[in-house]
This record gives C-alpha cells, sequence and structure tokens, in this order.
C-alpha cells in the first residue's frame, strides 16, 4: 500500500493496519522519518515537499514489489507526505510484516534506501533567507547502491 | 498535425520548473524525435532553456518511467524532466 498525502499519519493507527496480516507475522518493522533542522543549511525552519503524482506511486510501489522478490514478507505499507512542513513533522513511514526480523529489517531499509533516490519527491528547504531546493547527497546514492551490489543474480 | 510530426507534453519539476518559469508545456516536434532532440528543441529557446543540456543533471522520464537521451518519442507522451530526487 502506498499514500501520498499532505495530512499527517498517525503511526499507532498503521501498526495497528499492520498487525491485522494474520498469524503468519512474527516481526513487524517501521521507520518514520522526520523534519530535521539541519540539512544542507543549518537554519532551517520548515520542509516544502513536491512529487510527480502518478510517478510517485508507480516508484514505490516497484519498490515494495522488489523487496518483496527479495526477502519474506507479508505486508507494506508506505506513507509520504507532501507540501508545507514544520520542524519535527513527519515525513515518511515505512512499515514491514515478516515472519522473521531479518527479512523485515532488510526490507525496510531498502525501500527508505531506494525511496530517496528514486521516488520523484523534491524538498526544499525553508529558512529565513527564503527557499533552497536540496541537492542529492552522494551517500544516499551509495546506500542504494550497496543494495544493487547485494542483489541476488 | 500530420504524420510527420507529433505532440508531447514536457512536465518540469522542483528547480527546474522555477527556473523555467513553467510546470508543463505542450510541444509539436518531428515525428522519430528522442528525448535528446527534444532537449535540443527546448534548448533553442535560449536563456534559462540552455541549462537543459550541459548544465546541472537533468533527470528524464517517459511516461513515468526513467529512462535516457535516447529513448525514441511517441505521439503523446509524457516526458518529464527534473533534477535528482530528494525525498524521504
Amino acid at each position: 500500500m502506498v499514500i501520498i498525502q499532505t495530512d499527517d499519519f498517525d503511526t499507532t493507527h498503521e501498526y495497528a493496519l499492520l498487525r491485522q496480516t494474520g498469524p503468519g507475522t512474527g516481526a513487524i518493522v517501521t521507520f518514520t522519518g522526520l523534519v530535521r533542522d539541519r540539512g544542507d543549511c543549518n537554519d532551517v525552519e520548515g520542509l516544502y515537499l513536491e512529487h510527480y503524482p502518478g510517478m510517485t506511486e508507480r516508484v514505490i510501489q516497484g519498490l515494495i514489489d522488489q523487496a518483496a522478490q527479495r526477502w519474506s514478507i507479508l505486508d507494506a505499507r508506505v506513507i509520504h507526505r507532501v507540501g508545507a512542513l514544520a520542524l519535527s513533522d513527519q515525513i515518511v513511514y515505512v512499515g514491514i510484516c515478516s515472519a522473521h526480523r531479518s527479512d523485515g529489517f532488510a526490507a525496510c531499509q531498502f525501500i527508505m534506501d531506494a525511496l530517496k533516490t528514486t521516488a520523484p519527491f523534491w524538498k526544499k528547504e525553508i529558512t529565513r533567507e527564503g527557499g533552497h531546493w536540496v541537492e542529492q547527497k552522494a551517500s544516499d546514492q551509495q546506500r542504494t547502491e550497496h543494495w544493487l551490489d547485494q542483489a541476488p543474480d | 498535425m500530420n504524420s510527420n510530426t507529433m505532440t508531447v507534453s514536457v512536465l518540469f519539476f522542483a528547480r527546474l520548473r522555477e527556473s523555467l518559469g513553467t510546470g508543463e508545456l505542450q510541444l509539436t516536434v518531428p515525428s522519430a524525435t528522442t528525448v535528446d532532440g527534444l532537449l535540443t528543441i527546448l534548448t533553442e529557446k535560449g536563456g534559462p532553456w540552455s541549462q537543459l543540456k550541459g548544465g546541472a543533471p537533468v533527470m528524464i522520464a517517459v511516461n513515468q518511467t526513467m529512462t535516457t537521451t535516447s529513448t525514441l518519442l511517441q505521439d503523446q507522451d509524457e516526458v518529464a524532466l527534473f533534477p535528482p530526487v530528494t525525498g524521504g
């Protein structure tokens, strides 16, 4: 399930939905990303997130499908917010159900790493001086490539 | 439109959308134009459009799938041009 929305999300509700997957689930791994006060600029007051409707959902669903091929997962929920966000706001949520924790941890980390370098979102940091489009980090690219290096043939 | 031309929509996002002053264009281009050919046509508009070639990296999606400049465009294709992504 992929959801792109401007509204906040409730991690308790999301966790409850993941728990309904059934008795085959032995592990739930979740990740929540928040707006930090320090990015490319040091005095960030908020973010503005733009995306490419349609392609965004398609790319993230593709990452969930890839994760399901590589690891044994039973369900995946990804939520990403767009629009204006304040400091400490929740931006992104990834929740994975799996039989065993190792599959859940790996799938969650893979989806998050690959989302950062392939899903069409763009962050603008808002500071007192105005807006600044965030540059993609080489370290993020390397984290995604690291998963490709480990992909089974 | 005749058989020698085709129409494509071109979308721009984030920094590109702001610096070009538009989010979407409908363009009539010769049939069998590649993405590279489309970039050349756009670059000829001059000014900020010249950044589409030889400037900062520009990512390309055709019909919402990432692709490269050698891709041959079809009538009614949706081409999106944008900077490297920064979500998450």
